[in-house]
């Protein structure tokens, strides 16, 4: 019996074949090195585009996988990008705050650094002092830590607590709503330390790398994403083909019968909530130095309940089928919302895509699970097995 | 010889209504034991306890030696330490091959890690060949089990049972749905498995008791009524008032 990781996981050399092909084709179009055809406004889409997919595999492995309608992870996601965008702000801060203090008749202390770091950054909120929670803002590699630990820790509580009560289905997704809206809330104040409302911002100008322009980063996080990409998939694909991706499946399927052989539910659901906790920060800590920007309207629930949409829409249960719904409705979402989409004029009222696309989108949502319950990966499905037989 | 699983005064109750009442039962390490009685006896509420579904009101639970008190384990626990139960409709996991059902219920380990690090052995997938050629589903093992005819999973449901190497299984209701041939096979392995473990059968049908020559324990009203051979306790006059009605 052929059983090697590529014959269990067919779809893994397709994908990373793809990814490969489109990440060199964004180069090669790309104003930093290529031909310049494709804009760098363009290229950090792509870029974004990716860690959405990102997140949308850790979507269908707790959802379409596992079964736990999880609608808190793009909490997780936001988090990763506060942990990371605490450096980002803090270490350029420092850079601009001892470049103009160079030209002062005395050497500033590092408190006077540390005082106009706190002004710099703090100042929208009315605070001068840098807060408790950015005692480590200055070294990358402990936010780089922080990105994973931080969310981690969170889900490992909050799923600790949940699973071990047995909470399950509608009542699960309700409490990891209210997470998230607590977590979105607690942000939005001016004294929760990371600027309320504010949010994070220039977080696309990275310390140490003034003199690169925006178009030569954009093509390093773009590869980033990718790279993150294809790890996710590979290491998504290696879960759920195995041993442990059966009794995941088993839990999603039957919870009380797996129980019942001597497998202990709770640790499983909390081992792969954490997991794909840990993802999507992963993916929130790559996308938002792209994105430029991180808020607490990031965090909002509405967020959460997009993804599941993304991944309801290309097919769960299926690690393409993610990918699939992540990347066309995100794209076409900024497309639809950004604008660019011309208006429909239909003589006696003008459908204005801003207004409309919600409505197609929910529509579209409600056809897929009427219609294709198994998104559009499952239709994909259904025409390669026709083509076979 | 100590008792495998000892049940002492046992009581539920579900809004009002006493499902098991003062119930006390025992069995030895290798035994069959029969488990007949009306709908509504407690036989299904008997099983739930023992296997952590259901926790009782008052009364005790022990299994093994030294005992084990088993109201203060979970389901995945009293798995884990041997007890093991086929349900009366058969539960596979219809999405998963015959060959993945069986490789989760073969003895091993089953936290997330090793899980995650698990590969079929050698010694694993000759278990799992020997089991299914046990089971009549050799030739099945690539097919996804939600193909399997309803006496097919019924049997499947059984080969998972074995592949999970309990000391005592609890059996609901085996022969349901089988043809004649299919139920002497299945008589012949509870038979055959009920030398070196306890297995408890739940049944209806008084014909494949018979066939299956053992003590027979008559549930009703959630307590034991009568017990010892199946000639003895039909022809006890309580028994028969019981089946026949009042």
């Amino acid at each position: 019996m052929k059983n090697t990781f590529l014959a269990r996981n067919p779809s893994v050399l397709v994908f990373i074949l793809l990814l490969a092909v489109i990440t060199l084709l964004a180069t090669v179009f790309s104003e930093a090195y290529g031909t310049g055809l494709l804009p760098t406004n363009y290229v950090k889409i792509l870029g974004k585009t990716l860690c959405l997919c990102l997140i949308a595999i850790a979507m269908d492995l707790v959802w379409g996988y596992c079964g736990i309608l999880s609608l808190g992870h793009f909490a997780f996601f936001g988090l990763g990008g506060y942990m990371i965008g605490m450096w980002l702000m803090y270490a350029r801060t420092e850079d601009i705050v001892i470049a103009s203090m160079t030209n002062a008749a005395l050497p500033p202390t590092p408190d006077e650094v540390r005082d106009a770091i706190g002004t710099q950054i703090f100042g929208v909120v009315g605070g001068s002092d840098v807060p408790l929670v950015w005692s480590f803002a200055h070294s990358l590699p402990i936010q780089l830590a922080l990105v994973v630990l931080v969310p981690g820790l969170l889900a490992l509580v909050f799923g600790w607590l949940a699973f071990r009560s047995r909470v399950t289905g509608v009542y699960l997704s309700i409490l990891t709503q209210a997470m998230t809206l607590a977590l979105s809330l607690y942000l939005f104040q001016n004294d929760s330390g990371l600027r309320g409302n504010n949010g994070l911002s220039g977080l696309q100008n990275i310390p140490g790398l003034t003199d690169a322009p925006q178009s030569v980063l954009s093509i390093w996080f773009m590869w980033g994403s990718a790279l993150a990409l294809g790890l996710g998939y590979v290491f998504a694909a290696w879960m759920v083909s195995g041993k442990f991706g059966n009794v995941v499946k088993a839990i999603r399927d039957d919870e009380a019968r797996i129980r019942f052989l001597g497998y202990s539910v709770e640790a499983y659901k909390l081992f792969i909530f954490t997991v794909t906790a840990v993802i999507a920060a992963i993916a929130g800590a790559i996308y938002y130095p792209q994105a430029g920007i991180v808020n607490p309207a990031e965090i909002a629930p509405i967020a959460s309940i997009y993804l599941a949409v993304w991944v309801a829409i290309g097919g769960r249960g299926r690690l393409y089928g993610a990918v699939i719904g992540a990347a066309l409705v995100s794209l076409l979402s900024s497309w639809f919302t950004g604008g660019q989409a011309p208006d429909l004029p239909l003589g006696f009222y003008t459908v204005q895509w801003v207004d409309w696309w919600q409505v197609l989108l929910g529509l579209s949502f409600v056809l897929v699970t009427l219609f294709a319950p198994r998104g559009i990966a499952g239709m994909f499905d259904r025409l390669v097995r026709k083509d076979a037989a | 010889m100590s008792a495998l699983l000892e049940v002492l005064g046992v009581s539920v109750t579900f809004d009002g209504f006493r499902a098991i009442n003062d119930l006390s039962f025992s069995i030895q390490p290798a035994e069959l034991r029969a488990i007949i009685g009306p709908n509504g006896a407690g036989k299904t509420t008997f099983m739930d306890i023992v296997t952590g579904k259901t926790r009782p009101d008052s009364g005790r639970v022990q299994f093994g030696t030294p005992p084990v008190d088993l109201l203060r384990l979970r389901e995945s626990d009293i798995a884990r330490i041997g007890i093991g139960r086929k349900f009366q409709r058969p539960t596979v996991f219809e999405a998963q091959t015959v060959f993945d059902n069986l490789s989760m219920a073969l003895r091993n380990e089953r936290s997330p890690f090793s899980a995650l690090g698990y590969k079929a052995g050698k010694s694993d997938i000759e278990r799992i060949e020997e089991i299914a050629s046990e089971i009549g589903l050799a030739d099945h093992l690539k097919r996804l089990s939600g193909e399997l005819s309803h006496g097919q999973k019924q049997w499947l449901e059984i080969g998972m049972l074995l592949a999970q190497d309990p000391q005592l299984l609890l059996v609901d209701e085996p022969a349901a749905g089988m043809t004649l041939g299919e139920r002497e096979h299945t008589t012949d392995l509870l038979v055959r498995t009920a030398r070196t473990r306890a297995v408890i059968v739940v049944e209806h049908d008084m014909e494949f008791v018979r066939r299956l020559e053992c003590p027979v324990t008559v549930l009703h009203e959630g307590s034991v009524l009568a017990e010892g051979s199946l000639d003895h306790v039909t022809a006890n006059p309580e028994v028969i008032e019981v089946y026949l009605g009042r």
